[in-house]
């Protein structure tokens, strides 16, 4: 059977959910081959392998943290070389877009973005797009060269399927290249304890109409009834009440959990285009007319001062 | 020394309209008003930022579309870019993003650059691919996703803030940047500006200009196909009522009954 390259995304060798789908996805149309790049690939072997690696391909090196993406693209490219896959399938993350669309360029593929679901069809792979703010759904394929396409958080539930998981080094030969932008310092973020935006089942988002950061705590405090995520509306962002991270829209994180709330935000095309595939969407705003309540399976139109808290409450004693 | 600053501008269908796709599965461009891609405003605001600290710079604004892109050119123009090149070309009706790539890679190269400057990503394919994708062919830094950019002594350096960590990048010119809508608010054009822009000198070249072939370019030439595109069904009417005291539990009545709790 044809292999599939699997770019792994972790942190340091926890693997990270997106990754667990990619390689669901993945035995769809072939064998997963995973490419592990930094440290962690001992750790990380055992959870690819437990979700159907037949192979993991490491490499570890100074350059992937000193210097910005390409020398991860010589990696992903030297393993495309080493396995001539039948296709590469990458998060869909910021960087995981960068690194495919230069693999592309160099390999002389086509190259599809934010798929959303991926089958096996006559012609090769064929990916599901959501677009235009999830107003249209497309079909796409890459008709030359080796399909490279990114995928979206939640876009299959991982399914385990145990496999060999055997583990090679990569041999990796850094081009000049790679170190034309330097990583001068790094600050990490620190860890709320929530789960991760774009991987949570449940988000709730406060926008303009939570007035002021100190107000937050009270989405906060929803989100942790729920064991939620926390997103925010730009208004909310660009307020300074919450940081850009947790923004949820076109030019912000997009998010497909089971259930989304939003609490104080009207509904822009902008806000939607990140939040318009979840599942179940509810909806807090005391203006009855506000776009957002087009889109609900349950609006409450209200005072998001009351409900809230009452509902944060209810929650709670639910689930005693 | 001059600065040679190139900005990549997309001209694309607004995004507030209704928005739909042609016969042939590209973007129905007749049907919904086109404008400058808002995301790339802040490109053209960072160039103009730059341009005001260097000593001497030139900032041309380019775009690869149809006639009408010159609409956003104007708009760039009108903001405060020098010049503008339109790459026009009947084949070019459904280039992808490689092609795309490839088209702006020659253009920027007919120009003549020191800094690269696009958007973080276009509001209609939104693949955020086209910088990464122009670094590589032109063979220089890429130095993407800032929210802060600064330009001196032939070094670009920047801000980044990615999931994990906000990173502070550095690199030699010539470079491509990208910018994000966090690296401050786009100027509106006055009234002088939108007058003399009126009088800045559009350059048009076609693909043989660039020595591009068609089949490299196009529908024809794409990397990639769409064999389908449906419209989504509009979400049915959920239920929707009127906090009066009872509205947070009516609510967790809902979530519950969906064993959200
Ligand atoms: C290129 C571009 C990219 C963008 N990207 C994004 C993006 O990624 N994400 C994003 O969110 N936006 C984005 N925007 C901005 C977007 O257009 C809207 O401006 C933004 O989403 C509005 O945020 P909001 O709904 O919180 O605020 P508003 O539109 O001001 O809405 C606030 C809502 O809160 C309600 N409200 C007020 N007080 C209360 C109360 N006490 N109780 C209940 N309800 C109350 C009001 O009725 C109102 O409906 C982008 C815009 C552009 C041009
Ligand atoms: C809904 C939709 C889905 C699509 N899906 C795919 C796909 O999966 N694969 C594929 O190969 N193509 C796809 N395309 C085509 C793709 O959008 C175009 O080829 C496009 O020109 C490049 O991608 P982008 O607009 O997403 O650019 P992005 O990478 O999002 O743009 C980033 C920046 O590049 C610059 N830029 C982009 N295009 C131009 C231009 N024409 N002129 C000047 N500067 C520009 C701008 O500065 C922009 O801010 C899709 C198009 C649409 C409308």
């Amino acid at each position: 059977m044809a292999e599939v390259l699997v770019y792994v995304d972790h942190v340091d060798g926890a693997v990270r959910k997106p990754t667990l789908e990619l390689l669901t996805l993945a035995r769809r149309i072939g064998e997963p081959v995973a490419v592990h790049l930094g440290a962690g690939a001992d750790a990380a072997a055992r959870t690819l392998a437990e979700y159907g690696a037949v192979k993991v391909l490491t490499a570890d090196a100074p350059e992937f943290a000193d210097y910005l993406v390409v020398p991860k693209v010589d990696a992903l490219q030297a393993a495309f070389e080493a396995v001539s896959p039948a296709a590469v399938l990458v998060p869909s993350s910021a960087e995981g877009k960068e690194i495919a669309a230069r693999l592309a360029v160099r390999i002389g593929s086509g190259i599809i973005t934010d798929a959303v679901d991926l089958e096996a069809g006559a012609e090769g792979p064929v990916a599901t797009q959501s677009v235009f703010a999830a107003s249209y759904s497309t079909k796409s394929r890459v008709t030359k060269g080796t399909p490279v396409i990114t995928v979206k958080p939640n876009s299959a539930a991982p399914e385990a399927a145990p496999a060999a998981g055997t583990v090679e080094q990569l041999a990796v030969s850094f081009g000049s290249a790679s170190t034309g932008t330097k990583v001068v310092s790094r600050t990490p973020r620190e860890s709320t304890g929530r789960p991760e935006l774009t991987e949570a089942a449940i988000v709730v988002s406060g926008g303009r109409g939570v007035n002021g950061s100190e107000n937050f705590s009270l989405i906060e405090g929803l989100a942790d009834s729920l064991g939620a995520a926390v997103g925010a509306s730009r208004a909310a962002v660009d307020a300074g009440w919450y940081p850009h991270t947790n923004q949820v829209g076109q030019t912000g994180k997009s998010v497909s959990p089971q259930l989304y709330i939003a609490a104080g935000i009207s509904g822009a095309i902008q806000h939607r285009a990140g939040m318009q595939t979840s599942k179940t969407i509810v909806a807090i705003n005391k203006d009855a007319e506000a776009p957002i309540f087009d889109l609900v399976d349950y609006g409450v139109v209200g005072d998001l001062f009351e409900v809230v808290p009452q509902l944060t409450e209810e929650v709670k004693s639910r689930k005693g | 020394m001059s600065l040679r600053i190139v900005v990549c501008v997309k001209y694309v269908p607004d995004a507030t309209g209704d928005r739909h796709f042609a016969e042939d599965l590209t973007v129905d461009r007749d049907d919904v008003d086109g404008l400058l891609s808002e995301l790339d405003e802040y490109a053209v605001e960072q160039a103009l930022q730059i341009a005001d600290e260097a000593d001497d710079a030139e900032i041309t604004v380019l775009t690869v579309g149809p006639e009408d892109a010159k609409d956003a050119l104007r708009k760039a123009l009108s903001m405060g870019a020098h010049k503008a090149v339109h790459v026009e070309d009947d084949d070019l009706h459904g280039t992808d993003a490689l092609g795309t790539s490839l088209v702006l890679a020659k253009a920027v190269e007919h120009v003549g650059y020191d800094l690269v400057i696009s958007g973080m990503a276009s509001t209609d394919g939104g693949m955020g691919v086209v910088p990464a994708m122009l670094a590589e062919r032109l063979g220089v830094p890429q130095v993407t996703l800032l929210s802060e950019v600064a330009v001196a002594d032939g070094k670009v350096t920047g801000r980044r803030d990615g999931d994990a960590a906000s990173e502070q990048l550095e690199a030699s010119l010539p470079a491509v940047v990208s910018v994000t809508d966090q690296s401050g608010e786009a100027r509106y054009p006055s009234f002088k500006g939108i007058m003399a822009a009126k009088k800045k000198p559009v350059e048009s070249l076609d693909l043989s200009d660039l020595g591009l072939e068609a089949e490299e370019v196009g529908l024809e030439g794409a990397w990639t196909k769409v064999d389908e595109a449906n419209e989504r069904p509009a979400r049915t009417a959920g239920t929707v009522v009127k906090d009066e005291g009872e509205g947070g539990k009516q609510l967790a009545e809902f979530l519950a009954g969906q064993k959200f709790i």
